[in-house]
């Protein structure tokens, strides 16, 4: 599959990114700066960046708690994002979302979500928005293992498939629900779900980037055609707990350090792009640069920003009241 | 102006928006009802109780949308949609199945605006039936208003006839937020003289349905017509009664409700929605805390038993509301006097 220069740069600017958000926000928040919880996505990159790359601002997504990566996928932008989770009124959402609900619908981006299975329904109605307004987008529930046992996931399958929309439905598989194994909570597999509904099936290593750009072009191409949702069965694995002072002590020691030492999809990407002469070092090398400025600024800024008013606690509650 | 049902105003309100905005959808378990059948016949049901019939047929399958029985994901895809361009107005049928989709509701389209920063607009209309009086038991007969006005971020519309049921739909489909829009099932072929053309009624404007010096009954829904037929019976007796109906208990017009209880002094509330932490207590409340000087007897409370709703006849008719247990509330604070200080 041939990947323009354009998209390569801008992809693998985008897993830079999410890995420099989330690994300083992994530092940031053990000093206790950072209010509420945070789930970092560190590990997953290639899976966001690689659906969300066959995307523009007229498609829409939908994700989950681990959701910072989902929305610098989608061209959120990163310093808004930081001062959110500092819960600043410079925030994408003024302060009054937090990690777990970032969201710009401006960009197609329906918002992480504090409610495991909360995102697909939302995506069945994004995507008869988009079939019956005629704009040829497409919709995309990211959803976790966990989230692929919900009832509200299963009827979403359903409900996508009676009514033909141009949705696909994305499971991360990083292998727990929380602290709980999918090989204990997942009945069945996804592929004989995917089929139960009729629902053709892909499925790719969700660590390197080629695999999931290839594979999410054919499921994307699939629902915007017109031809009704697709599933696409993303594995991965994350490399931090289920959210940050988790100690992840349901899993072997040495398997974390097993996927960053094998699986880590900025070195692959690398590797690949070099060796076959896509792109030079030197190039990522300036990328690499220009993100750590990036996130180095969102963070001093996102510091002093200032903290949400009074007048904020009443304010779009209601578009009138 | 013609006479119409409240089915027919509500139809009424749905076909006239419809027309006006090629954004307004309905969809909801049988609101056509007939697709996949083997008799072909499309529209059979038009709503479980006939009052979304004919709109299929005008409308065509992409605005008339039946699901399957899931309530999650077409209420979450109603949420979804309101907040991607659509007006969706999705009927859930019995209200009572709000407990297979309250997170749609309560955590997913009551909170994207102000969790996202005020930059989500989610026009999101949701019709539903509810109510005792038919005998349809304790899973198809509850009135759960204050559950949803318990949440921040919707509005909860309770119209008590027919034409403010036309006009309090067409405001709710006009309204950028989105809007519980419930019901009585009882009410469905009730009639009165509704106008031809659209118009709208404003939320949280309450109407006085009679003035009068004595008493202030508050009341919501059908409950409003048992008052009124209460206080027609009272006022032989020479006690006169304001009945004010809210219309939505979400906005809440406070305003009216404290300045009817300054004129009168006595209130009584009539709820049939289950007795704790109701509209009932909230309105008591409410006039409480910012009326109590003006109170010249107790504040009583028309509700039903904190029971589920009974099946049997006997036992459903003991347990609503009704105008002999508003007639009697009515007489008693009508007749308190305060005890003199010794």
């Amino acid at each position: 599959m041939q990947i323009s220069r354009d998209i390569l740069t801008r992809s693998y600017r985008a897993m830079r990114t999410i890995r420099d958000f989330e690994e300083r926000l992994h530092v940031e928040f053990a000093t206790g700066e950072i209010p509420g919880f945070v789930h970092l996505y560190c590990g997953e990159e290639a899976s966001g960046v690689g659906v969300c790359a066959h995307l523009s601002d007229t498609d829409t997504i939908a994700s989950t708690h681990r959701g910072h990566g989902h929305c610098i996928a989608k061209g959120v932008a990163v310093d808004g994002m930081m001062a959110e989770i500092y819960g600043r009124q410079t925030g994408v959402c003024r302060g009054k979302g937090g990690s777990m609900h970032i969201a710009d619908l401006s960009l197609g981006m329906l918002g992480a979500n504090g409610i495991v299975g909360g995102g697909p329904p939302l995506i069945c109605g994004a995507a008869l928005s988009h079939k019956l307004l005629k704009d040829n987008g497409v919709a995309v529930a990211f959803y976790g293992d966990g989230a692929s046992n919900e009832g509200s996931t299963l009827e979403s399958l359903n409900l996508a498939t009676v009514w033909q929309l141009p949705a696909v439905f994305v499971v991360e598989d990083n292998g727990y629900g929380e602290a709980t194994g999918a090989s204990y909570a997942c009945a069945g597999t996804q592929k004989d779900r995917a089929a139960g509904f009729g629902m053709p099936y892909f499925e790719c290593d969700g660590t390197d980037f080629f695999a999931v750009y290839e594979t999410a072009g054919e499921a994307i191409a699939h629902a915007r055609s017109g031809k009704g949702p697709a599933m696409l069965h993303v594995h991965l694995s994350r490399w931090y707990g289920h959210f940050e002072g988790d100690a992840m002590t349901y899993r072997a020691e040495g398997e974390v350090a097993k996927e960053r030492a094998e699986h880590d999809c900025l070195v692959n990407f690398r590797k690949h792009v070099t060796e076959i002469s896509l792109l030079e070092a030197s190039a990522l090398d300036d990328i690499d640069a220009a993100v750590k400025s990036e996130i180095d600024a969102a963070v001093a800024a996102a510091k002093v920003a200032p903290l949400p008013e009074e007048a904020d606690l009443m304010r779009d509650v209601y578009v009138s009241y | 102006m013609s006479r119409k049902s409240f089915r027919q105003a509500i139809n009424e309100a749905l076909r006239q928006e419809m027309r006006r905005d090629p954004r307004v959808i309905l969809m909801g378990e049988d609101v056509a009802g007939g697709r996949g059948g083997t008799s072909g016949v499309k529209d059979a049901w038009g709503g479980v109780l006939g009052v979304t019939k004919g709109l299929l047929t005008e409308f065509g399958e992409d605005r008339v949308l039946d699901t399957p029985i899931t309530e999650a994901s077409y209420i979450g895809a109603a949420a979804g949609a309101a907040a991607t361009g659509l007006r969706p107005v999705a009927e859930l049928m019995f209200v009572d199945f709000v407990g297979c989709c309250l997170d749609q509701i309560m955590n997913q389209a009551a909170k994207f605006r102000y969790m996202f920063g005020g930059k989500a607009r989610t026009p999101l209309v949701i019709r539903a039936m509810y109510g005792a009086g038919f005998n349809a038991a304790a899973q198809h007969s509850q009135a759960l208003y204050p559950l949803f006005t318990h949440i921040p971020g919707l509005k909860v519309v309770v119209p008590s006839s027919p034409y403010e049921a036309k006009g309090l739909l067409i405001e709710a489909i006009r309204d950028d937020d989105p809007v519980i829009f419930l019901e009585n099932k009882v009410m469905y072929d009730d009639e009165e003289d509704v106008p031809d053309e659209p118009y709208t009624i404003p939320f949280g404007e309450a109407n006085l349905t009679r003035e009068g010096d004595d008493v202030t009954i508050v009341a919501f829904g059908r409950m409003v017509n048992l008052a009124n037929q209460a206080a027609d019976r009272l006022e032989k007796d020479g006690i006169s009664c304001t009945v004010i109906d809210p219309r939505t208990t979400s906005p809440l017009d406070t305003g009216t409700i404290l300045d009817c209880v300054a004129d009168t002094g006595r209130l009584v509330i009539v709820d049939e929605s289950s007795p704790r932490c109701n509209l009932a207590t909230d309105v008591a409340a409410l006039v409480a805390e910012e009326a109590f000087d003006a109170l010249k007897a107790p504040i009583r409370r028309v509700v039903p038993p904190h029971t589920p709703v009974p099946f049997a006849t006997v036992l459903e008719n003991l347990y609503m509301p009704s105008v002999e247990k508003i007639e009697a509330a009515v007489r008693s604070v009508a007749a308190y006097r305060v005890k003199e200080e010794a």
